[in-house]
């Protein structure tokens, strides 16, 4: 069975600057669903009125009511200013692996984007947890409790962004692989029990049809929700634990 | 040695190490069963709470998962980037 490729994303040209700076799918892709989310807002928010008139307008309402409770269940209120960094990375996130349903090369299969926003959660934590303890206190905590443990201090500060990065690329990939390998799978299947069919009914993979539906639902649908809200949650525990207690 | 049978071993040693780091993916299935199986019996108790033990319970299970995902990155890797890096030093 030589028909399996699993591959990362395509590379559709390269800019010749820099020594050539690639253009790929994530990156098309991301600036699609960057543009989605930019029209949804658009069209949700359109009209607002002070009663909800509008059946968008109560789901737009719906949506900043939801996000604005988990900031302040999770963070406390006074990090309200935060709900909507929240929101957008919940909505890049589940909108991204959802664009695996349209066919597409969702680009949180790709390392680099996840990466990139587990890179920026990681500064956010380095700044408050700079701005709580001053730089002393920040270069000091990593002597606690003894001096022996600064290496171990220091792993496991570098390991928060990998392991928030890998987490949610290793989710997003082995659903692709998975994908591909029962798909693969049905097609050898139904090549065997179904190729006596004559003409080109034969050759139509019949076992594919259906099937790999339900693998989707829980793969697409479900892990890439439920990936989207656990980052967004990971992000807010990090940051509201690097903050420290409320000093009101 | 020749150039053949070591290009085997290359392969041979990236496919078993693949399979080998699968092995990875048996400790969060048992941490996440008991940890689901937990979540059923605290619902059992206390069916008011099913909305915050199912969400805690999901969020414990996903960061449980984290070893089993490491496992198969590593396992990717050997799959598809470690042969290549190998054969290119024979």
């Amino acid at each position: 069975m030589d028909s399996i490729s699993i591959n990362g994303a395509r590379i559709y040209f390269e800019i010749p600057i820099f020594g050539g700076i690639p253009v790929t799918e994530t990156q098309v892709n991301s600036l699609l669903v960057i543009l989605a989310i930019f029209i949804l807002c658009k069209v949700l928010t359109h009209n607002l009125n002070v009663r909800p008139t509008t059946k968008r307008q109560i789901i737009a309402e719906w949506v900043v009511e939801k996000v604005t409770g988990l900031v302040t269940e999770n963070m406390g209120v006074r990090f309200k200013a935060f709900v909507p960094f929240i929101a957008a990375l919940l909505s890049l996130s589940a909108l991204s692996s959802l664009t695996a349903l349209l066919g597409m090369y969702p680009p949180t299969a790709d390392l680099n984007t996840v990466m990139g926003w587990a890179l920026l959660v990681f500064v956010m934590i380095t700044y408050y947890k700079i701005k709580t303890g001053g730089i002393l206190g920040y270069l000091k905590s990593f002597t606690e409790p003894i001096v022996v443990f600064t290496p171990f201090n220091i792993l496991g500060e570098v390991a928060t962004p990998v392991s928030m990065a890998f987490r949610h690329f290793g989710n997003v990939v082995s659903g692709t692989v998975i994908s591909a390998l029962v798909y693969a799978a049905l097609a050898g299947l139904s090549t065997v029990l179904l190729g006596w069919l004559p003409g080109i009914l034969g050759v139509i993979p019949w076992l594919q049809v259906g099937l790999p539906a339900v693998l989707s639902i829980y793969f697409d649908l479900f892990s890439g929700c439920i990936q989207a809200f656990i980052f967004a949650m990971l992000t807010m525990l990090y940051i509201a634990s690097a903050a420290g207690e409320d000093e009101a | 040695m020749e150039l053949v049978t070591a290009k085997a071993i290359v392969l041979a040693g990236c496919a078993i190490g693949a399979g080998l780091s699968l092995i990875a993916g048996i400790g969060p299935g048992i941490g996440e069963g008991y940890a689901v199986g937990k979540a059923c019996e605290a619902i059992g108790r206390q069916p008011e709470c099913k909305g915050s033990v199912t969400s805690t319970m999901i969020m414990g299970c996903a960061i449980a998962e984290t070893t089993g995902i490491y496992g198969f990155v590593t396992g990717l890797l050997l799959m598809f980037l470690a042969p290549n890096i190998f054969l290119s030093k024979l």
